[in-house]
């Protein structure tokens, strides 16, 4: 009886494998005739070229308008867009990643502001959106379905992980109308521009400068990170790490999940083992949290670097510590909207979109904070949004659309 | 108990479970092909049914296995993890080559089998509720994912990207490989003894174990099955992204995801009733759902409110019809028993009586 | 010998874990066993401690309640935004906050109890929607921190007490909910979720109203959770990934305290002592520099380990007892000793001569 068993449970699993094996076999033909290009994913975050060009672009002084930073763009290759030259409003498909942070809603709620004004202007007629809630699967099936179903005129995807939506992107380029990539990248030169601020390494040089300057060699920092395995923020560890270790500061990091209750206990124990000098952090999320475990310990205040979310600047104001409120360009959410403007008018377009991204400091602290009077803890200092029509009520009622 | 007694008891439960989870999912798909209609959209367009057949594809593979956990009534909250780490070992291993697509498809399931088996021993032999021992497996799993993998990492050849790809007409490969399991496990729970025993084992595993029944070793198996669909559900993913992704099965929440459309598909939570073609049911109930939120641009805090409302909302309709039944077979045919070694049936087949006979 | 005994049997194992646990962590850090060092350490678990306890009441009685995380980031949301920076609004919101906790567990209850949804599934949809309307509500994120004398609760303390130099109001308050809910599990009421947890058609026949004893579970749940969700705004502040877990960290402290999924067997001190333990071992991870990467593969081994050891070693320990153990002695214990005999179905533990598993539970009673 119980051979009956086993048996019959491997002809299940042998069945199932059988199937498998067939699945492999390719005797079907391929929609469309693009080849895998996918290289090989990096495994090690630190790229020392990449890092190189970053750190170089930090010093450079960025071309375009001035006081319109989502327009400017540092050591641009341009391209030609006239064979996309033409009349009338376009429809725009938006594939995004998530809103499910705080920095990617306060920049939805800016494109969204910015796709009004050029709605008015006629260049846009709409944008249809579809929001993979931080699945690769999903997106993929969201640039899949409005290739498919959605008569747009041009894309806009800001990739929820750079390798696995590479096939889908390429699928996009196929389809011969305009792409447009900003914020995490892809492994393809086929979108017609990629828009980006400096980068990851840009942020973890920022930031490890400033408190290997602010610090003695052998102090300890300990660095919250997010979560692992997101390429803009894997970069700006990898870009910390290395400085700390070039300068004998002792790091530790750990991964919080943007909880603050996480980011309380982690430093609270780590002020219980000994010392600790400097904060590093890869976003704004739960540095309240962070600091306060400093005051409840009753030990003097850390140097820290956070991120140009509004909690972080208020307290750091409140608590008048040495700080530095490293950006990643949240206006970037403008630029996308706009590009697919010049591409239609066939104004030229940089291929890699660079945009400039410089951290705030203690100089400008209380300008920005000014100027974000009345926002929530959540809003981002450089949304670069004041010159849209819902200014300021939007971005304060965080009305999400 | 002879086959006449059974008969008209079936008939009436066939119209009452799984039927039903397809009536209600004739249901969604009608409201939505209006509201789809209403934005100036055809819910009946290729693109568009391929979209839902492709949402259908992953989370079908892992509420399938899900299923058999959850029949002899345990759980499985490790599959994400097992998605994840099968698409890395398939990528990795595939290098880019198509020559090595299969040593990579048999490595990524001999590893998810492996796991399932220790999650199917912690539960019989270490006595550890599936929840938990399921939870701790998953940690561990995650554990080694995110020491060992920085991001997505590997190369799938093209040969194995076509499978995520391609369709025949509308209809995804991947979905009628999806099909092609769950008609498999079917077959499995009502067509083998140890399928059968997954019922009485998940309806009253004391009550199996007095009838003779060795209890581990169908809860053993579906562990391991389960395992194996997540598996293939990660090879899938592999080879719609290209590469193998450490975080891509907690993406797509496919621990609570299954175990939700298994039940929106009529199957018992406690364990002993339920059926495959019904968990499919559930999970293109979720398919249908999301696409018509997506087409409809809605808020997607809001699309986590209608996905909640419409789970409890669903489950309701189907156990308020169980309740009425159950309340008849006290007086009429309190009696009656099902032998499941006779019954071919696998939705049909409740350890029902069994329960109620307690009382 | 007889401690020793008592700490090495299944119930006693999670107070072993412990007592381990806060060991090694001394040994790599001395000044954790500083009164002072200790009183932060308890007043960081308080928060998983309550929801422990309000977990418990549910799994004992039977039933998951998985939308515990979400209303806590509900409450940590409606706190930080309807209080704001007006000291004069928190008493009334408070109360708000524990009027929404009694209406969510009201509705998780009723809807498990009179619509029939399977707990599991009830709770996961309230999950799912509480979540995601808080979220729609604020546009993802808080206004901000509320009023600092709202955040004293979770954060201050009695000052300059001697030895201990602060006593957080955390402590006070687990003590206080501690305490209460011994208490409340030795009233007829509390043996009553036990009876339905253990065998809910015996209790039915027994008289127990079923709806009310279920439903008054999830309300205890909901409102610990948002007790836990005022001590986190203090703690930490204001954010929507405060809580994000919380029901799996609660069952999982639950599980670890012995207490069995499916319900009918446990003790609410060894839950609170679970959430202890796992508080503890994460503590000793940040303490021993494990590679942050690795820490969840540990703390998984740990808990299979922990509740493997616990059910492994209860069945030992009940195969023994079977021979000498009378006819169940307590004759105090309220409607269980009528109902017939009959375990529910998703016990895995049950041997066929269930008779053992009685004065198993009537011991374990007496103890709490």
């Amino acid at each position: 009886m119980r051979r009956m068993h086993v048996a019959s449970a491997m002809v299940g699993a042998l069945a199932l494998l059988t199937l498998a094996g067939c699945t492999t076999d390719p005797s079907v033909t391929a929609p469309s005739d693009d080849a895998a290009a996918t290289e090989e994913a990096e495994v090690e975050w630190f790229d020392q070229a990449l890092f190189d060009k970053q750190d170089e672009e930090r010093g450079v002084v960025p071309e375009g308008p001035d006081g319109q930073p989502y327009l400017q763009y540092i050591n641009a290759e341009m391209v030609d867009t006239s064979e996309f030259a033409s009349e009338g409003a376009k429809k725009g498909c938006f594939a995004n990643a998530s809103i499910s942070n705080p920095w990617r809603q306060t920049g939805w709620i800016t494109m969204n502001e910015q796709l009004k004004v050029l709605q008015e202007s006629g260049a846009i007629s709409e944008l249809e959106t579809r929001d993979a809630q931080d699945s690769d699967d999903t997106q993929i099936a969201d640039i899949d379905y409005f290739i498919n179903e959605g008569n747009c005129d041009f894309f806009v995807i800001s990739p929820n992980s750079t390798a696995a939506m590479t096939p889908a992107v390429e699928r996009a380029c196929d389809t011969g109308k305009p792409v447009i990539v900003f914020d995490r990248g892809v492994q393809t030169d086929c979108p017609v521009t990629f828009i980006h601020p400096i980068g990851g390494f840009a942020w973890g040089i920022d930031s490890a400068n400033f408190l290997i300057d602010n610090l003695e060699e052998g102090d300890k920092v300990v660095a919250l990170r997010i979560l692992p395995g997101v390429d803009v923020l894997e970069q700006r560890w990898a870009a910390a790490e290395k400085l700390f270790g070039e300068a004998n500061i002792d790091a530790v990091d750990y991964f919080t999940g943007a909880d603050p209750v996480e980011i309380k206990k982690i430093i609270s124990d780590e002020l219980a083992k000994g010392d600790v000098k400097g904060i590093w952090m890869d976003a704004g999320d739960g540095a309240v949290a962070a600091i306060e475990a400093f005051e409840d310990a009753g030990v003097d205040y850390p140097v820290m670097t956070g991120e140009d979310e509004l909690s972080f600047l208020r307290k750091w104001k409140d608590t008048g510590l040495t700080g530095l409120g490293t950006v990643y360009s949240n206006f970037q959410w403008r630029t996308p909207l706009l590009a697919a403007q010049k591409i239609f008018a066939g104004e030229e377009v940089p291929k890699e979109w660079v945009l400039p991204q410089s951290p705030v400091t203690s100089d400008d602290l209380d300008q920005y904070l000014a100027a974000n009077e009345g926002m929530p803890d959540g809003h981002y200092a450089k949304f670069g949004g004041e010159d849209l029509p819902g200014y300021p009520t939007v971005w304060q009622e965080r009305q999400i659309p | 108990m002879s086959e006449a007694s059974v008969r008209p008891l079936r008939r009436r439960r066939r119209i009452d479970s799984t039927a039903l989870v397809y009536l209600a999912l004739l249901g969604v798909i009608i409201v939505s092909a209006i509201l789809v209609a209403t934005v100036g959209r055809s819910f009946f367009s290729a693109g568009n049914i391929r979209d839902i057949l492709t949402g259908m594809s992953v989370l079908g593979f892992v509420a399938i296995g899900q299923t058999l956990v959850i029949l002899c009534g345990s759980l499985d909250l490790s599959v994400p993890y097992v998605v994840s780490l099968s698409s890395l070992i398939a990528a990795d291993t595939m290098k880019g080559s198509a020559a090595n697509i299969a040593p990579a498809v048999l490595a990524a399931l001999a590893v998810a089998a492996v796991i399932g088996l220790v999650n199917g021993l912690i539960v019989t032999k270490l006595h550890v509720n599936g929840f938990i021992a399921t939870l701790g497996m998953g940690l561990i799993i995650k554990g080694y994912l995110d020491t060992n993998y920085k991001g997505t990492s590997g190369d799938v050849p093209w040969e194995f990207q076509l499978i995520g790809a391609t369709g025949v007409g509308p209809i995804p490969v991947s979905t009628i490989l999806m099909i092609v399991v769950a008609l498999l496990a079917a077959l499995f729970l009502s067509r083998t003894r140890t399928g059968n025993h997954m019922f009485a084992v998940g309806g009253n595993e004391q009550v199996a174990r007095l009838s003779g029944i060795r209890t581990a070793q169908p809860i053993i198996v579906a562990h391991v099955l389960c395992s194996v669909t997540a598996a293939f559900a990660g090879l899938l993913l592999a080879s719609r992204l290209g590469v193998g992704s450490p975080t891509v099965g907690i993406q797509g929440g496919y621990d609570l995801l299954s175990i939700a459309a298994v039940v929106l598909g009529g199957t018992i939570l406690a364990g002993g009733r339920g059926s495959v073609w019904g968990t499919i049911g559930g999970v293109a109930i979720f398919a249908v759902l999301d696409n018509v939120m997506s087409v409809l641009q809605v808020n997607p805090f809001m699309k986590d409110v209608v996905r909640g409302v419409v789970i409890v909302a669903a489950v309701a309709v189907y156990t308020a019809r169980q309740v009425e039944r159950r309340r008849a077979r006290f007086g009429a045919d309190g009696g009656a028993d099902t032998d499941p070694d006779v019954d071919p049936s696998p939705s049909d087949r409740v350890s029902e009586s069994v329960k109620g006979g307690s009382v | 010998m007889k401690i020793v005994s008592a700490l090495v049997s299944p119930r006693g194992a999670v107070f072993l874990l412990l007592a381990v646990l806060l060991i090694a962590i001394t040994v790599l850090n001395p000044s954790f066993a500083e009164p002072g060092q200790l009183m932060r350490f308890i007043q960081r678990v308080a928060p998983v401690a309550i929801v422990a306890i309000g977990q418990y009441f549910v799994i004992v009685g039977g039933e998951f309640d998985l939308s515990m995380g979400s209303v806590v980031t509900a409450q940590v949301v409606i706190a930080g935004n309807l209080v704001g920076q007006d000291e004069s609004r928190t008493i009334p919101v408070l109360f708000l906050m524990l009027a929404f906790g009694v209406l969510v567990g009201l509705v998780n209850g009723l809807i498990v109890s009179f619509l029939r949804v399977p707990s599991f599934i009830a709770t996961l949809g309230m999950m799912l929607a509480l979540l995601g309307g808080v979220l729609y509500w604020t546009g993802g994120a808080a206004t901000g921190n509320p009023d600092d004398s709202f955040r004293q609760i979770g954060r201050g303390g009695i000052q300059d007490v001697p030895v201990l130099d602060l006593i957080p109001w955390s402590v006070l308050i687990l003590i206080v909910v501690l305490a209460a809910a011994i208490w409340f599990s030795k009233r007829p009421f509390g043996r009553t979720i036990i009876a339905l947890g253990d065998n809910p058609t015996a209790a039915g026949f027994a008289g127990v109203r079923t709806w009310w004893v279920k439903t008054s579970t999830f309300i205890l749940s909901s409102l610990s959770a948002t007790l836990a969700g005022i001590l986190l705004v203090g703690y930490a502040g204001v954010h929507p990934s405060v809580g994000r877990g919380y029901e799996f960290t609660a069952i999982t402290a639950v599980v670890l305290g012995g207490v069995v999924l499916g319900g009918g067997r446990g003790w609410v001190v060894a839950a609170a002592a679970g959430a202890f333990a796992l508080e503890a071992l994460f503590t000793l991870l940040n303490f021993a520099g494990v590679p942050s990467t690795l820490r969840d593969a540990i703390q998984g081994v740990i808990i299979i380990a922990a509740v493997a050891y616990s059910a492994v070693s209860f069945r030992a320990r009940r195969r023994g007892r079977t021979d000498v153990a009378g006819p169940p002695v307590d004759a105090d214990d309220g409607p269980v000793d009528g109902a017939p005999e009959t375990s529910p179905a998703r016990e895995k533990e049950s041997p066929p001569q269930s008779g053992a598993t009685r004065p198993a539970i009537h011991s374990l009673e007496a103890e709490g």
